[in-house]
């Protein structure tokens, strides 16, 4: 009953490589985006802000339907990466990865940003008026200063991108060992006659991956944030 | 030489201030809303002005007629906030490495080893911000604006935050930079007693508008009771010579050519020339010598002027023996009981425990006086 079949352990593998990739790709264009919002004046701000909290409240199905159309093979960004980065993303475990990253965007990019805004900003002033230029204030200043939320958004993108299944399923299907993760194998097993014991164990590991990061989410903010505070 | 002109007009608040000054210690002086703190964030290029021109020893550092604007982190203007600000996520060593990371490598500085010296900051180099106590987090801000090489230090109210003993301990820092560093300071600042130690040009501003430039003696001099909007109180600088301390009590007495000077704490030695600063209330007139009084100082003159202010108050001037002068402020009703005339005979007398430490500065070697 609680032995893991290799089908599993394959979903599973799946999801932790989605999930890792998603959060680890998603990153640096989190911190960029979050770092537009809390700082930056431009027109069509709001535009932007919308775009990227979309995701959190679109069905997943839509959100999965209109990555298909742009990245799918025929779609206008799916050719680019294809023809560009021999990069495919429809029915891959690296379009799951993507999808999932579009979902977690929203999480990470607020956690970050929250974090950027509770920054005084008169610490990058100072770091200004020291002669640091705007790149040096950025990375000495305010990355390390948002290094607890950066670390929160990381791993809570993680934790969604492991359960995500809406829009992954409608963008790469649920083709064992290439894109169904451990939702999908989820799925799968309750529409089988039979599957209830897989389900449940798949479950349960779903539950004990997202409890563990957000334990660990929480242990590495709270770690940074005492650094910060000069307990070490 | 700094010279200064603009204008910037917010919600509310339009700043339009002009001043040029050849170096030394400036003091911007006024009331929370009169434009300092906006002075010096523009000196620093953390405002932009509407219209206007900065230079600095001859380098511009904002021409809005010339288009110029020196980007903040280009300007070498190093400016220490109220609290701080320093770096939460470096230790102090950190912090202070961070201002002569980016200065320019080939410009001559103050050695680190000097101004961690002059500061008193070695023994907390391992130290985080926050462990820090507000004195001493305060002179590391000093200690590391002045790591970065700055061609002006701009200090906005670098002691509000701090409390009075506190301030003593950190204003001879400041006098020390400005008498052996000769680094061009401003220093933004409503506590007259700070800025009469300090500066050797005032200018006093008002709603955003230069009302008065020039000595602290001259600048203080002259306002009227009531004051404007910044509750100035006329200050009067008297320069005395240390003639013997009183250890029992606790005590100074300084020699001036009017009488001698009683201050409490101890202060110079030998023939060393003390400067004290006077506010005008607690200066009373007498038109005979007093007898059976606790005052300890009293001094000779004669009234040179009396100027009268809203209501029933008014500033009598007094040109003491020997040249200094002192503001008193008195009731008009005084002044006529009294017959108080120009020209006339008094003692002027000052209770000693009147007179604010923070204000009483050792002038020692250094010719040039705030207080002319």
């Amino acid at each position: 009953m609680w032995a893991i079949t290799p089908e599993e352990l394959v979903a599973i593998k799946l999801s932790l490589r989605v999930a890792t990739v998603a959060m680890l790709a998603s990153l640096p264009v989190g911190v960029f985006v979050a770092y537009l919002l809390s700082r930056g004046r431009f027109r069509g701000k709001f535009i932007l802000d919308g775009l990227v909290y979309m995701p959190l409240v679109l069905p997943p199905v839509v959100t999965g339907y209109a990555l298909l159309l742009l990245f799918g093979r025929r779609g206008p960004l799916g050719a680019f990466f294809e023809q560009t980065f021999g990069i495919v993303f429809s029915f891959r475990w690296t379009g799951a990865a993507l999808a999932a990253a579009v979902m977690g965007f929203p999480l990470m990019v607020r956690a970050i940003r929250l974090a950027m805004d509770a920054i005084d900003r008169r610490s990058e002033e100072a770091a200004a008026t020291l002669g640091a230029s705007p790149i040096w204030v950025f990375l000495t200043v305010t990355l390390p200063l948002s290094l607890p939320g950066i670390i929160a958004g990381a791993m809570l993108c993680f934790a969604k991108a492991l359960g995500e299944f809406g829009a992954t399923i409608t963008f790469v299907s649920n083709i064992p060992g290439e894109t169904q993760t451990i939702p999908a194998a989820i799925y799968t097993y309750t529409q089988t006659p039979g599957g209830d014991a897989g389900a449940l164990r798949l479950s349960i590991i779903a539950v004990a991956l997202a409890f563990g990061a957000l334990i660990a989410s929480e242990v590495l903010s709270r770690r940074a944030g005492q650094r910060r505070a000069g307990f070490e | 030489m700094i010279s200064f002109s603009c204008r910037l007009a917010r919600e509310r608040f339009v700043l339009d201030a002009n001043f040029s000054i050849p170096g030394g210690c400036v003091a911007l002086f006024g009331a929370s809303g009169s434009g300092k703190t906006t002075i010096a964030k523009l000196i620093a290029g953390l405002e932009r002005p509407d219209r206007g021109h900065i230079a600095i020893d001859g380098r511009v550092l904002v021409d809005t007629a010339a288009a110029i604007d020196v980007p903040v982190h280009k300007r070498r203007v190093g400016l220490v906030f109220q609290d701080g600000q320093l770096l939460p996520h470096l230790s102090v060593r950190q912090n202070l490495a961070y201002g002569r990371y980016f200065a320019p490598k080939d410009e001559p500085s103050v050695p680190p080893e000097a101004v961690i010296d002059l500061l008193g900051v070695g023994h907390l180099l391992d130290a985080r911000p926050a462990t820090l106590s507000g004195g001493e987090r305060q002179r590391v801000a000093i200690g590391r604006a002045l790591f970065a090489a700055p061609r002006v230090l701009v200090m906005d109210e670098p002691l509000a935050s701090l409390d009075a003993e506190r301030k003593l301990e950190i204003l001879p820092f400041i006098e020390r930079l400005r008498d052996e560093l000769a680094l061009p300071i401003v220093y933004v600042s409503h506590a007259v007693e700070e800025v009469a130690r300090l500066a050797t040009v005032v200018v006093r501003l008002s709603d955003g508008r230069v009302i008065a430039e020039g000595p602290p003696a001259e600048v203080f001099a002259s306002a009227l009771p009531g004051g404007g909007s910044d509750q100035l109180e006329a200050v009067s600088f008297l320069t005395g010579k240390y003639l013997r301390g009183i250890a029992e009590f606790g005590m100074t007495i300084l020699s001036h050519p009017a009488g001698e000077i009683t201050l409490p704490g101890r202060y110079g030695s030998g023939n060393a020339a003390v400067r004290i600063a006077v506010q005008a209330s607690d200066v009373t007139l007498a038109i005979e010598k007093p007898h059976g009084l606790s005052v300890r100082t009293v001094l000779k003159g004669h009234v040179r002027t009396i100027a009268a202010g809203d209501g029933p108050s008014a500033l009598a001037t007094v040109e003491l023996l020997g040249g200094d002068r002192i503001s008193a402020y008195l009731t008009r009703l005084a002044i006529a009981d009294l017959g108080l005339s120009e020209g006339r005979e008094v003692y002027a007398l000052v209770k000693s425990v009147s007179i604010d430490p923070r204000a009483v500065a050792l002038l020692g070697s250094r010719p040039a006086q705030p207080g002319r």
